[in-house]
């Protein structure tokens, strides 16, 4: 059996067929284990909403402490409105941030009221937006007086180690408990500095060289901010 | 695996010959594919703050490294050689693929740690190296040997590297407190005693730093490896 191995038919046939075969494998691989994804990340949005309320769990332990801590959680619209009959958890927070087809007013934002380990009431607000490199994102947690960050969990896709990074190391987080996200029931936008000045209310201090990640976080949460002051007020 | 075995049991050479053992033994010292050839530093640098890190990673490149291997030595003569590169590069990058599916949903903390170095398998040379160098040439049985040997090669630095950085980085390894508690307020062990971690150790320039130490030991045990220059 002579196959000329050096023919362009037999190279454009062999790499068909190499691509065939691949792709099929990849497909069936992902395909199989995407149910068992799927859970892993949903345990892990419920670790990362615990986390800004600063209770650390495990992949183990954490749909029991979720189902103790988180009492209740609903959606609301751009206006502030609770949106009856969807469920918050499911709500893909970075889809209705990216995806364009979605209007602005459309968007649906998700609230998630928790007990903390002193037995307050703490509402658990997700923020997404974006970094130098890819996404970021969070979870804020405001106090019971509907205005005060009582905690917040941030993390990212992919932005610079040592510098951008470092927006989920607990020193950066820290800075954004105790700012207040409204005054006198209007919204205030926090601004994230670099002077050193942050220890004001209404000023975060940046991260030395993550300055553009640093902004980036600045701009998710008075973005999404804005939004939940409006829902606060609602509820008073 | 065995169907390869019987395959290659040719009269002329058994398994275990001392030609295929020195296919396992030679990249673990005296072509090492790391301090020899001095290939896969990236990953060797980034990944290495960890013992648990750097043995998840050793795993990864092990399957992705034998299974490659195999592969391309099982099509070396199908292969058109006008497109060799490619065709190595798509095998290289499905294996890297599966592996990241299968950390993805069977260990996640350990897949959200390793990131994008798990993808950066993919541009580690040794890898195309191994398939360009030996699979292309050779029986599927070497093939499978000199994998082992080049990813056991890659994997006994990575360890080392990683647990010098771990123990005095954090001062644990695998998680475990060696010098004692050094929570503030609550120091025990080396720490009550005034010990602190070296932080430098967790930043990826000491990793380049340790690697060359084993670079120095390993060439003056063995003057051969000198380069004349």
């Amino acid at each position: 059996m002579a196959i000329n191995r050096d023919s362009n038919g037999y190279t454009f046939g062999f790499a068909i067929a190499l691509v065939v075969v691949v792709g099929t494998i990849l497909a069936s691989l992902s395909l199989g284990l995407a149910d068992i994804k799927k859970a892993n990340a949903e345990k892990k949005k419920k670790m990362d909403i615990l986390s800004a309320i600063g209770i650390e769990s495990t992949r183990s332990t954490v749909d029991g402490i979720y189902d103790e801590t988180v009492l209740n959680s609903f959606v609301v619209d751009a206006t502030g409105n609770v949106i009856e009959g969807e469920k918050a958890f499911s709500v893909d927070v970075r889809n209705q941030y990216r995806n364009k087809t979605i209007e602005k007013a459309d968007r649906k934002y998700p609230v998630f009221e928790a007990k903390n380990a002193e037995g307050k009431m703490i509402t658990i607000l997700p923020v997404v937006g974006a970094g130098l490199w890819g996404p970021i994102w969070g979870y804020i947690a405001i106090g019971e007086d509907n205005e005060t960050i009582a905690g917040a969990a941030f993390d990212h896709k992919g932005e610079t180690p040592g510098l951008g990074a470092e927006i989920k190391q607990s020193f950066f987080e820290d800075r954004w408990v105790g700012e207040k996200i409204s005054v006198n029931n209007e919204f205030q936008p926090i601004q994230v500095v670099k002077d050193g000045s942050g220890v004001n209310e209404m000023k975060v201090d940046g991260i030395t060289g993550g300055t553009i990640t640093s902004v980036g976080v600045g701009e998710m949460m008075n973005r999404t901010m804005a939004v939940y002051v409006k829902y606060f007020n609602n509820k008073k | 695996m065995s169907e390869t075995v019987e395959k290659t049991k040719a009269p002329s050479e058994p398994l275990f010959s001392k030609k295929n053992r020195k296919l396992v033994t030679d990249p673990l010292s005296d072509n090492n594919p790391i301090t020899i050839q001095v290939l896969g530093i990236c990953s060797a640098l980034a990944i290495t703050v960890q013992v648990e890190q750097a043995f998840w990673m050793s795993v990864s490149v092990l399957f992705v490294l034998v299974m490659g291997n195999l592969s391309i030595s099982l099509l070396r003569n199908l292969i058109p050689s006008r497109i060799r590169i490619i065709v190595q590069l798509v095998v290289v990058a499905s294996l890297v693929i599966i592996v990241d599916e299968l950390l993805q949903a069977f260990v996640p903390d350990i897949s959200e740690k390793l990131s994008v170095f798990v993808g950066l398998i993919i541009t580690n040379c040794i890898i195309m190296g191994r398939f360009e160098a030996f699979a292309m040439g050779n029986k599927p049985w070497p093939s499978i040997m000199d994998a082992l040997g080049n990813s056991f090669g890659y994997a006994w630095i990575l360890l080392l590297v990683a647990l010098v950085r771990e123990l005095f980085g954090s001062g644990k390894i695998l998680g475990f407190e060696i010098f004692g508690n050094n929570l503030p307020g609550e120091e025990s062990g080396l720490y009550a005693m005034g010990y602190v971690n070296n932080n430098m150790m967790i930043l990826p320039p000491m990793a380049l730093i340790v690697v060359g130490i084993i670079i120095w030991v390993q060439r003056s045990r063995n003057k051969a490896l000198i380069e004349d220059h």
